[in-house]
């Protein structure tokens, strides 16, 4: 088992591992002058292999993308400058080809829309953030009931109080156990500890209720 | 109040889900955000010049040839099934009077010459674009792709893939048509 943990870690390593991307630049589409070389791989790696979606041409193998990385290396040869070179694909085959979308009008929202998202999300987390801090200063825990969750409550309270025998006592457990956010249902009042348990079983007449009560006291016992 | 706040998200979710089905099933859209939108509408048609595929197919024209006339640019190769499954439309196309111009795209001679011979020569007449340079200059991503060219040798609609006898009908003639009277 610990081998298997130990050999699927190292796989995940050795795959995370950078590996440098595919070339598909063949020998003899690369040009003598190293520099040109450099600045038309640069280039091809901005530009879309347009019948692939999302592979630049530099690292594409279809016709097309050889096609135009034959062309960009033409044009810089020619002397054109790199955003010339630029130019002329896109003057073929529009904004498209661009893998990195330029900032114009049709792109605002494209651009826009991310830091706005982060903005908006940045914003409510700190006012969630001030809201909670200045309730913990205040001494305040989480937004107090409202007049109707608190009249739910206290009915339900009523209730559970109601269904075993009137005693003080119990009804502050109650309540306490509801202020800490416990909610025994109402039909299994009893559900603190097995001494409690076995104290309201002798209290009450033997219901059905506390049949079951005492029924799962000896599971979880059986299980121990 | 309460139940407004419960059920806001709930019609959120609805509307985005109506919103992505609605997307999704209209089959005009699909059609336009799958295709690519041609950056070259609009303006004159590329500068190219090919030679014929040999001396049996008529053949070799430049862009200057264009002018003068509404005319369609069919770019296709022997090799291309859907070229074949278009070529009717393209015949019926010719036969309306449509001078219909190909550029053969990087396609042995003699094979475009086989293929022309089998199936029919619709072109008024063929280039041979061997090493795809003027495919590249028109912005074909792939074949078969048709551009229509107005009398001023504009540019005016382009169509990728193969022409259907639905598109022939709904999208090549009425674009014709458009492109002569304007």
């Amino acid at each position: 088992m610990n081998r298997l943990f130990t050999i699927l870690i190292l796989m995940m390593i050795v795959l995370a591992a950078p590996v440098g991307p595919a070339q598909a630049v063949l020998p003899d589409e690369v040009l003598d002058d190293p520099a040109l070389e450099a600045r038309a791989r640069a280039i091809s790696t901005e530009l879309r292999c347009v019948v692939c979606q999302n592979q630049s041409i530099d690292d594409s193998d279809a016709e097309i993308a050889r096609d135009l990385r034959l062309l960009v290396r033409e044009r810089l040869v020619v002397g054109d400058s790199d955003k010339q070179v630029m130019g002329y694909i896109v003057a073929r085959y529009g904004d498209f080809v661009l893998l990195r979308p330029p900032w114009q009008p049709n792109t605002y929202t494209l651009w826009l829309a991310p830091p706005l998202m982060a903005f908006i999300i940045a914003t409510l987390a700190v006012m969630f953030f001030r809201n909670y801090q200045v309730r913990k200063a205040a001494g305040l825990g989480p937004d107090p009931l409202s007049p109707d969750d608190r009249a739910e409550l206290d009915a339900l309270v009523e209730r559970i109080a109601s269904t075993t025998p009137p005693s003080s006592g119990q009804m502050g457990q109650f309540r306490e156990e509801l202020a800490e956010g416990l909610k025994p249902h109402p039909d299994e009042p009893a559900e603190t500890g097995e001494s409690e348990e076995t104290k309201t079983g002798e209290a009450n007449a033997p219901s059905s209720d506390t049949q079951t009560v005492a029924d799962n006291t000896n599971e979880s016992e059986r299980t121990r | 109040m309460r139940r407004i706040v419960v059920l806001l998200p709930v019609a959120v979710f609805a509307a985005l889900v109506g919103l992505m089905i609605s997307l999704l099933t209209d089959s005009e859209r699909n059609d336009d955000l799958s295709r690519l939108p041609s950056a070259l509408i609009g303006k004159p048609a590329p500068e190219t010049s090919l030679p014929p595929i040999n001396a049996t197919i008529p053949g070799g024209f430049s862009t200057a040839d264009l002018k003068g006339q509404v005319s369609l640019v069919n770019v296709f190769a022997s090799w291309c099934i859907p070229c074949l499954a278009e070529h009717p439309q393209i015949e019926s196309l010719a036969e309306r009077g449509v001078p219909v111009y190909g550029i053969n795209h990087r396609d042995k001679p003699e094979a475009a010459e086989t293929w022309l011979r089998r199936h029919g020569n619709p072109y008024i007449a063929v280039g041979a674009d061997l090493d795809a340079r003027a495919s590249i200059d028109w912005g074909v991503t792939g074949v078969p792709e048709t551009f229509i060219i107005d009398r001023n040798g504009v540019i005016t609609y382009k169509h990728v893939g193969p022409i259907t006898q639905d598109a022939l009908d709904k999208k090549i003639l009425p674009k014709l048509r458009e492109a002569a009277g304007g």
